[in-house]
């Protein structure tokens, strides 16, 4: 059962082959066997998920069964799920019992999707390997002596070990399609907007998206239909009518216009990658797609922007954390003032602490036109070079990641080299724009992911694309080695 | 661009972080090698140039200024270090 999409499990459930409690079971006893290896859960929530599945099979035998009534699914932990530890990776919040649903959550709730557990992640969602959790590493389960890509960390390794069907996760920087990407499944970060993020702990709040990773683009499609949608509680929530996000997936890529950016496919880039890559276009050509150079002018500032713009907003978000009224707090504190500094120094890890920093000092008096103004102006460039190029073509398609999964600790010590593994990722994030990474073959035994870059609220044709690539090829359904 | 070690220091006195002296050379290092990437920035031309707050121009929405929630104080306050009679304790302001 384990081996099964989203979309089978969900044709089993209502063909009666299994009830939505024995597969929940199955999975549940997956997760308790075999997470030791990979360490992608922070809580297993065994009696949520019994008492979510029995509730679904109710559903079901009353005849209100939806297309996700009784599917297991594991939330990355910075959902807020009521009455169930919320610790977005942290210390911080190792202690926090969440007083509310995120709107993610509710919505999966509402549909009787199966809560299995919450998704190890780096802190705050800040990391692209999932080293800087408080829970530990998670390990890549194509070889467990490399990182998973973070910070959805958790969510792409329990996907790709088959410990859970599909997972939610959040992207600020690329941190559903790196780990998508480097862990061999598909992600996609939706237009900004498109997911509320009400409930879902703030990091950069103008970056943030929400969105779902899975084995295959046919089933990010039918998480999607279940997370996209305005939410009035979400003041950045557009709102626009939400498709059928599984409607378009057969239509035919004839006519299809890529466009590859010049930018990402530079000398730098690794020869064995780009050549994933280039036959991946190949097989769009056959499909009927025509190709086009195009170029991103202003694609080499998206990390030094973004390096201003997210720890800015972070260190306003993360105010809040000062042991007053939730999370940790230090000891014996002997004033206000040494209350704030050691719960916050004890209670945050290293990584959090230099982007806070950072943040601290670029909205400082006297720098913000210097930081903040500047990177929102390259910002608007960076933007208008993708709404240039999306008069021309109808997807962008490059690299997801410069690298394969890389060893654990290879980057710890050097905070930049971590930062440029977001380098193709970032710049949709600064532009608002949907995106996907879907698994174009392995270099070496570990996974290369494609990314492919829509425009704005073209979730439904990004999933099309995407899922008439998996029809011709095989490489979504690779399963690392020592998988049982 | 550098950060010298004073500069970390106010930083993280505004953070309301506190660093232990040891660490702080790391900070200033780890900074400074952060605020050299971000001053790539600088080499592009932006005068003209509007900042941009929203990639699809979207405005605030507002609401009628009306009560939407109730009160869920206990239920909020569970989840706090300390509180007494209602109220969050910290250590204390005046003397």
């Amino acid at each position: 059962m384990h081996n099964e999409t989203i979309a089978n499990l969900s044709q089993g459930l209502a063909n009666g082959e299994y009830s939505s409690v024995e597969l929940t079971q199955y999975f549940l006893d997956r997760i308790k066997r075999l997470d030791a290896r990979y360490n992608s859960f922070i809580t297993i929530t065994e009696e949520t998920a019994i008492a979510q599945a029995k509730a679904a099979d109710a559903m079901r035998a009353s005849g209100n069964a939806r297309s996700f009534t009784g599917v297991p699914i594991a939330h990355k932990d910075i959902f807020c799920t009521n009455g169930i530890k919320t610790s977005c990776g942290s210390k911080m919040l190792d202690n926090f019992i969440a007083p509310y649903d995120a709107t993610v959550v509710d919505n999966f709730n509402n549909h009787g999707a199966i809560l299995l557990g919450k998704l190890n992640m780096d802190e705050f969602a800040m990391g692209s390997s999932n080293e800087t959790s408080f829970y530990g590493p998670v390990k890549n389960p194509w070889d467990t002596g490399c990182v998973p890509g973070g910070s959805s960390g958790g969510s792409a390794a329990a996907v790709a070990a088959r410990l859970v069907p599909g997972a939610t996760g959040t992207d600020t920087g690329g941190s559903i399609r790196q780990p998508a990407s480097m862990c061999g499944i598909s992600g996609l970060k939706p237009t900004y907007g498109r997911v509320s993020r009400w409930g879902m702990i703030a990091f950069a709040s103008s970056l943030d998206q929400a969105g779902p990773l899975a084995r295959t683009a046919e089933d990010c499609a039918y998480m999607l239909n279940v997370m996209a949608g305005f939410d009035d509680k979400d003041s950045t929530s557009l709102d626009k009518d939400v498709p059928d996000y599984t409607g378009q997936l057969n239509n035919s890529l004839e006519g299809l216009r890529i466009g590859l950016p010049k930018e990402f496919f530079s000398a730098d880039l690794d020869t064995e990658i780009a050549a994933s890559i280039q036959a991946a276009i190949s097989e769009y050509q056959k499909l009927g797609a025509t190709i086009k150079e195009i170029s991103l002018p202003h694609s080499g500032l998206s990390v030094p922007a973004y390096y201003v713009i997210a720890p800015a907003e972070c260190s306003s978000n993360l105010s809040r954390f000062d042991g007053v009224r939730f999370g940790y707090r230090c000891q014996s504190p002997e004033s206000l003032e040494d209350l704030y500094k050691r719960t916050r120094s004890e209670g945050f890890g290293p990584e959090v602490k230099r982007r806070i920093l950072i943040g601290t000092y670029a909205l400082s008096s006297g720098y913000y036109d210097a930081y903040y103004l500047k990177a929102q102006k390259l910002r608007r460039l960076i933007r208008d070079d993708f709404v240039n190029a999306f008069d021309s073509v109808d997807v962008i398609l490059g690299p997801t990641s410069p690298s394969t999964a890389f060893p654990l600790g290879e980057k710890t010590s050097d905070p930049i080299s971590m930062y440029l593994a977001d380098i193709f990722t970032i710049s949709t994030n600064l532009a608002g724009l949907p995106a996907m990474a879907i698994p174009c073959g392995p270099v070496n035994g570990k996974p290369v992911g494609m990314h492919l870059i829509g425009n704005y609220f073209d979730e439904a044709r990004l999933l099309n694309i995407a899922h008439q690539y998996q029809q011709v090829t095989g490489w979504h359904q690779q399963t690392p080695d020592g998988i049982e | 661009m550098t950060i010298d070690r004073t500069e970390v220091e106010n930083v993280a006195h505004l953070a309301r972080i506190a660093i232990d002296g040891d660490d702080i050379v790391g900070y200033t290092r780890d900074l400074t090698n952060i605020l050299s990437l971000v001053d790539q920035m600088q080499k592009t031309p932006t005068d003209d140039i509007e900042p941009m707050a929203h990639p699809l121009s979207a405005k605030q929405r507002l609401r009628i200024d009306r009560v939407t929630e109730v009160n869920q104080r206990e239920h909020f306050q569970k989840v706090a270090p300390i509180t007494e009679a209602g109220l969050y304790l910290v250590p204390k302001v005046i003397e």
